[in-house]
């Protein structure tokens, strides 16, 4: 079996007396999706920051492109190739896209502290940026200030910005909100492709998403998860079906 | 550099703007009014301290109040190698004093740096409110250290008897000492454009904007910002030196929190983060201290009046009220 990208071990989390994370074990291969649904208040917010590193789990391990990442810090983790996207888009609100891009680029390729030559001609910041932004079709939209972009548009943005720290893996938590139903479709035939770049761990409400998707499904309720299969082991699955899909499956 | 070549509104008023401040000095020279030579002085070295500042707060979003330490300790440099020298007494590990403003430029820089590194270390921990308050309180530990100190006139500061020298020209001359300041100025200044447009005033800008989207590249935004702020306390405390040099006179004044007050006001004034708002707040500041000073006491009334008008209607200061607004690319 190939060993998994991104690999969580017993993970624990308590605030006071609730145990928002309880021994969750989960993995990540490569070329997969493998999405995380569950209700809301089941953790799935607090395991992620968890993974990415803005929150330390009380107990537990988390492996990621083979090294124990439990205790490094949020950029620390970025730099070894763990993306994220967030549930509301986070963006430098003031530069164009291409500009945020860019800030992805200079931190991929190392250092920002070089004080002298400016990046707006620096062609091997802006080049690559481009290129990036060009496989999430926001070329069009690349000098404008990133605040007036639309919903959508941020969200292939902070994407983009993914892509250009060559992520491991991509840690997307739920793309598909405040999308509408067109955005929603041409972000799951994005999201399709993006699965040979790196594997997905895909947090999301949308169903139909999370069916059409995923490779696996995991299934988060009061912190526990209490499934894990294929799409359709999980539309069969008994208690998942009363703890969480109701009508849906 | 090439959005600063380019001819755009906001260009062609930072030429204006470095224009005036060149030409006042030498009109008043030529009309025999010495005075107002030493009033564009002090605006450009106020300008200079306020773009120290600008790196920090205008490009990094760090409001620090405390700033007036680091001009402060560079006053207290200009003061003290100029004491040393003139008294002959060996300063530290034997070395002496100097007259040399180069010297005291790099000791001053050098000095306020790291007292810089040291208190943004600390301060940078904290955001926001707490920020403010941990930057003021480090400033106001130098205040009442340089007040308990004795040796160097305590309360009662330090007077320097002779301008300090600067090699093939006459400082005495106000005119002369006034063209080294507005040089320093204007070398701040392109130091300020070009670390606003390189890779690492990219992520302090960013870092002002998003913190966590420059942690979620990869990018440490405590490392950046410290850096940021070592940089900024260096040219303030630049400035600070010079400032000493143009009173010939340091006092614990110079350390106290009116003064970090005053260049944060001097930037709000001119426009935060652009390359000139420092030097017009600095101008309309002084101007504002010259003209209703001469009317009224209570001037600073009126400097809060207008203070509360930019606020509230022009948030971009005066550039922003003359240029538009910031660009970003």
């Amino acid at each position: 079996m190939v060993e998994p990208v991104l690999q969580i071990s017993n993970l624990v989390k308590n605030f006071g007396a609730l145990r928002a994370t309880d021994g969750v074990t989960l993995d990540l291969r490569p070329g997969e999706i493998h999405a995380l649904i569950g209700p809301n208040g089941a953790g799935k917010s607090t395991l992620i920051h968890q993974i990415c590193g803005t929150l330390r789990q009380d107990s537990g391990a988390i492996r990621f492109a083979g090294q124990d990442i439990g205790s490094l810090g949020v950029a620390q983790r970025a730099q070894l190739g763990l993306g994220r996207t967030f549930q509301v888009s986070s963006i430098a609100p003031d530069f164009s896209g291409l500009r945020n891009v860019m800030l992805a680029v200079q931190a991929k390729q190392g250092s920002s502290f070089r004080f002298f030559k400016p990046v707006m001609r620096d062609r091997s910041l802006i080049d690559t940026a481009m290129a990036m932004l060009e496989r999430v079709g926001l070329t069009a939209r690349a000098r404008i200030p990133a605040a007036e972009l639309s919903h959508g548009e941020r969200r292939q943005l902070e994407i983009a910005m993914a892509l250009a720290l060559g992520s491991k893996a991509f840690l997307l938590d739920e793309p598909m909100a405040g999308m509408g139903p067109e955005g929603s479709k041409s972000l799951t035939r994005f999201l399709d492709t993006l699965r040979h770049e790196a594997p997905i761990l895909l947090v999301e409400h949308d169903m139909d998403a999370v069916f059409a998707l995923a490779d696996r499904i995991s299934v988060l309720v009061y912190g526990r998860i209490i499934a894990t299969g294929t799409v359709e082991e999980i539309r069969r699955d008994p208690i998942v079906r009363t703890a969480y899909l109701g009508d849906h499956a | 550099m090439r959005e600063i070549m380019i001819v755009t509104r906001e260009n062609l008023i930072n030429l204006i703007l470095a224009a005036l401040l060149l030409a006042v000095p030498f009109a008043a020279e030529a009309f025999g009014q010495p005075f107002y030579v030493t009033l564009a002085t002090r605006i450009a070295i106020l300008a200079l301290a306020a773009t120290g500042l600008n790196l920090a707060l205008g490009l990094g979003g760090l409001v620090s109040f405390g700033h007036a330490a680091f001009f402060g300790i560079g006053g207290y440099v200009a003061g003290i190698l100029a004491a040393h020298a003139f008294s002959g007494d060996p300063l530290l590990f034997g070395l002496s004093g100097t007259k040399q403003m180069w010297v005291i430029w790099v000791v001053a820089v050098i000095l306020s740096g790291l007292v810089g590194l040291v208190i943004g270390a600390i301060s940078l921990r904290t955001s926001g409110v707490y920020f403010i308050m941990i930057t003021l309180a480090f400033a106001q530990m130098v205040y009442y250290f340089a007040i308990s100190w004795p040796a160097y006139g305590g309360e009662d500061g330090l007077s320097i008897l002779v301008r300090n020298q600067f090699p093939g020209v006459s400082t005495m001359r106000p005119l002369t000492f006034f063209l080294i300041c507005y040089v320093v100025l204007l070398l701040a200044l392109a130091l300020f454009a070009l670390i606003r447009a390189s890779r690492f005033g990219a992520a302090l800008q960013a870092a002002r904007q998003n913190e966590v989207r420059v942690a979620t590249v990869g990018i440490q935004p405590y490392r950046i910002r410290l850096t940021g702020f070592a940089i900024s306390a260096a040219v303030t405390g630049l400035a600070g030196a010079l400032f000493a040099d143009l009173n010939r006179f340091v006092s614990p004044s110079m350390l106290s929190w009116h003064m970090s007050g005053e260049l944060i006001v001097l930037i709000i004034l001119g426009g935060t983060g652009r390359l000139f708002g420092p030097l017009a707040g600095a101008a309309l500041y002084v101007i504002f201290e010259y003209a209703l000073g001469g009317l009224t006491e209570r001037w600073q009334f009126f400097l809060g009046l207008i203070l509360l008008v930019v606020v509230l209607f022009a948030r971009g200061g005066l550039l922003g009220l003359l240029a538009g607004k910031a660009k970003h690319g």
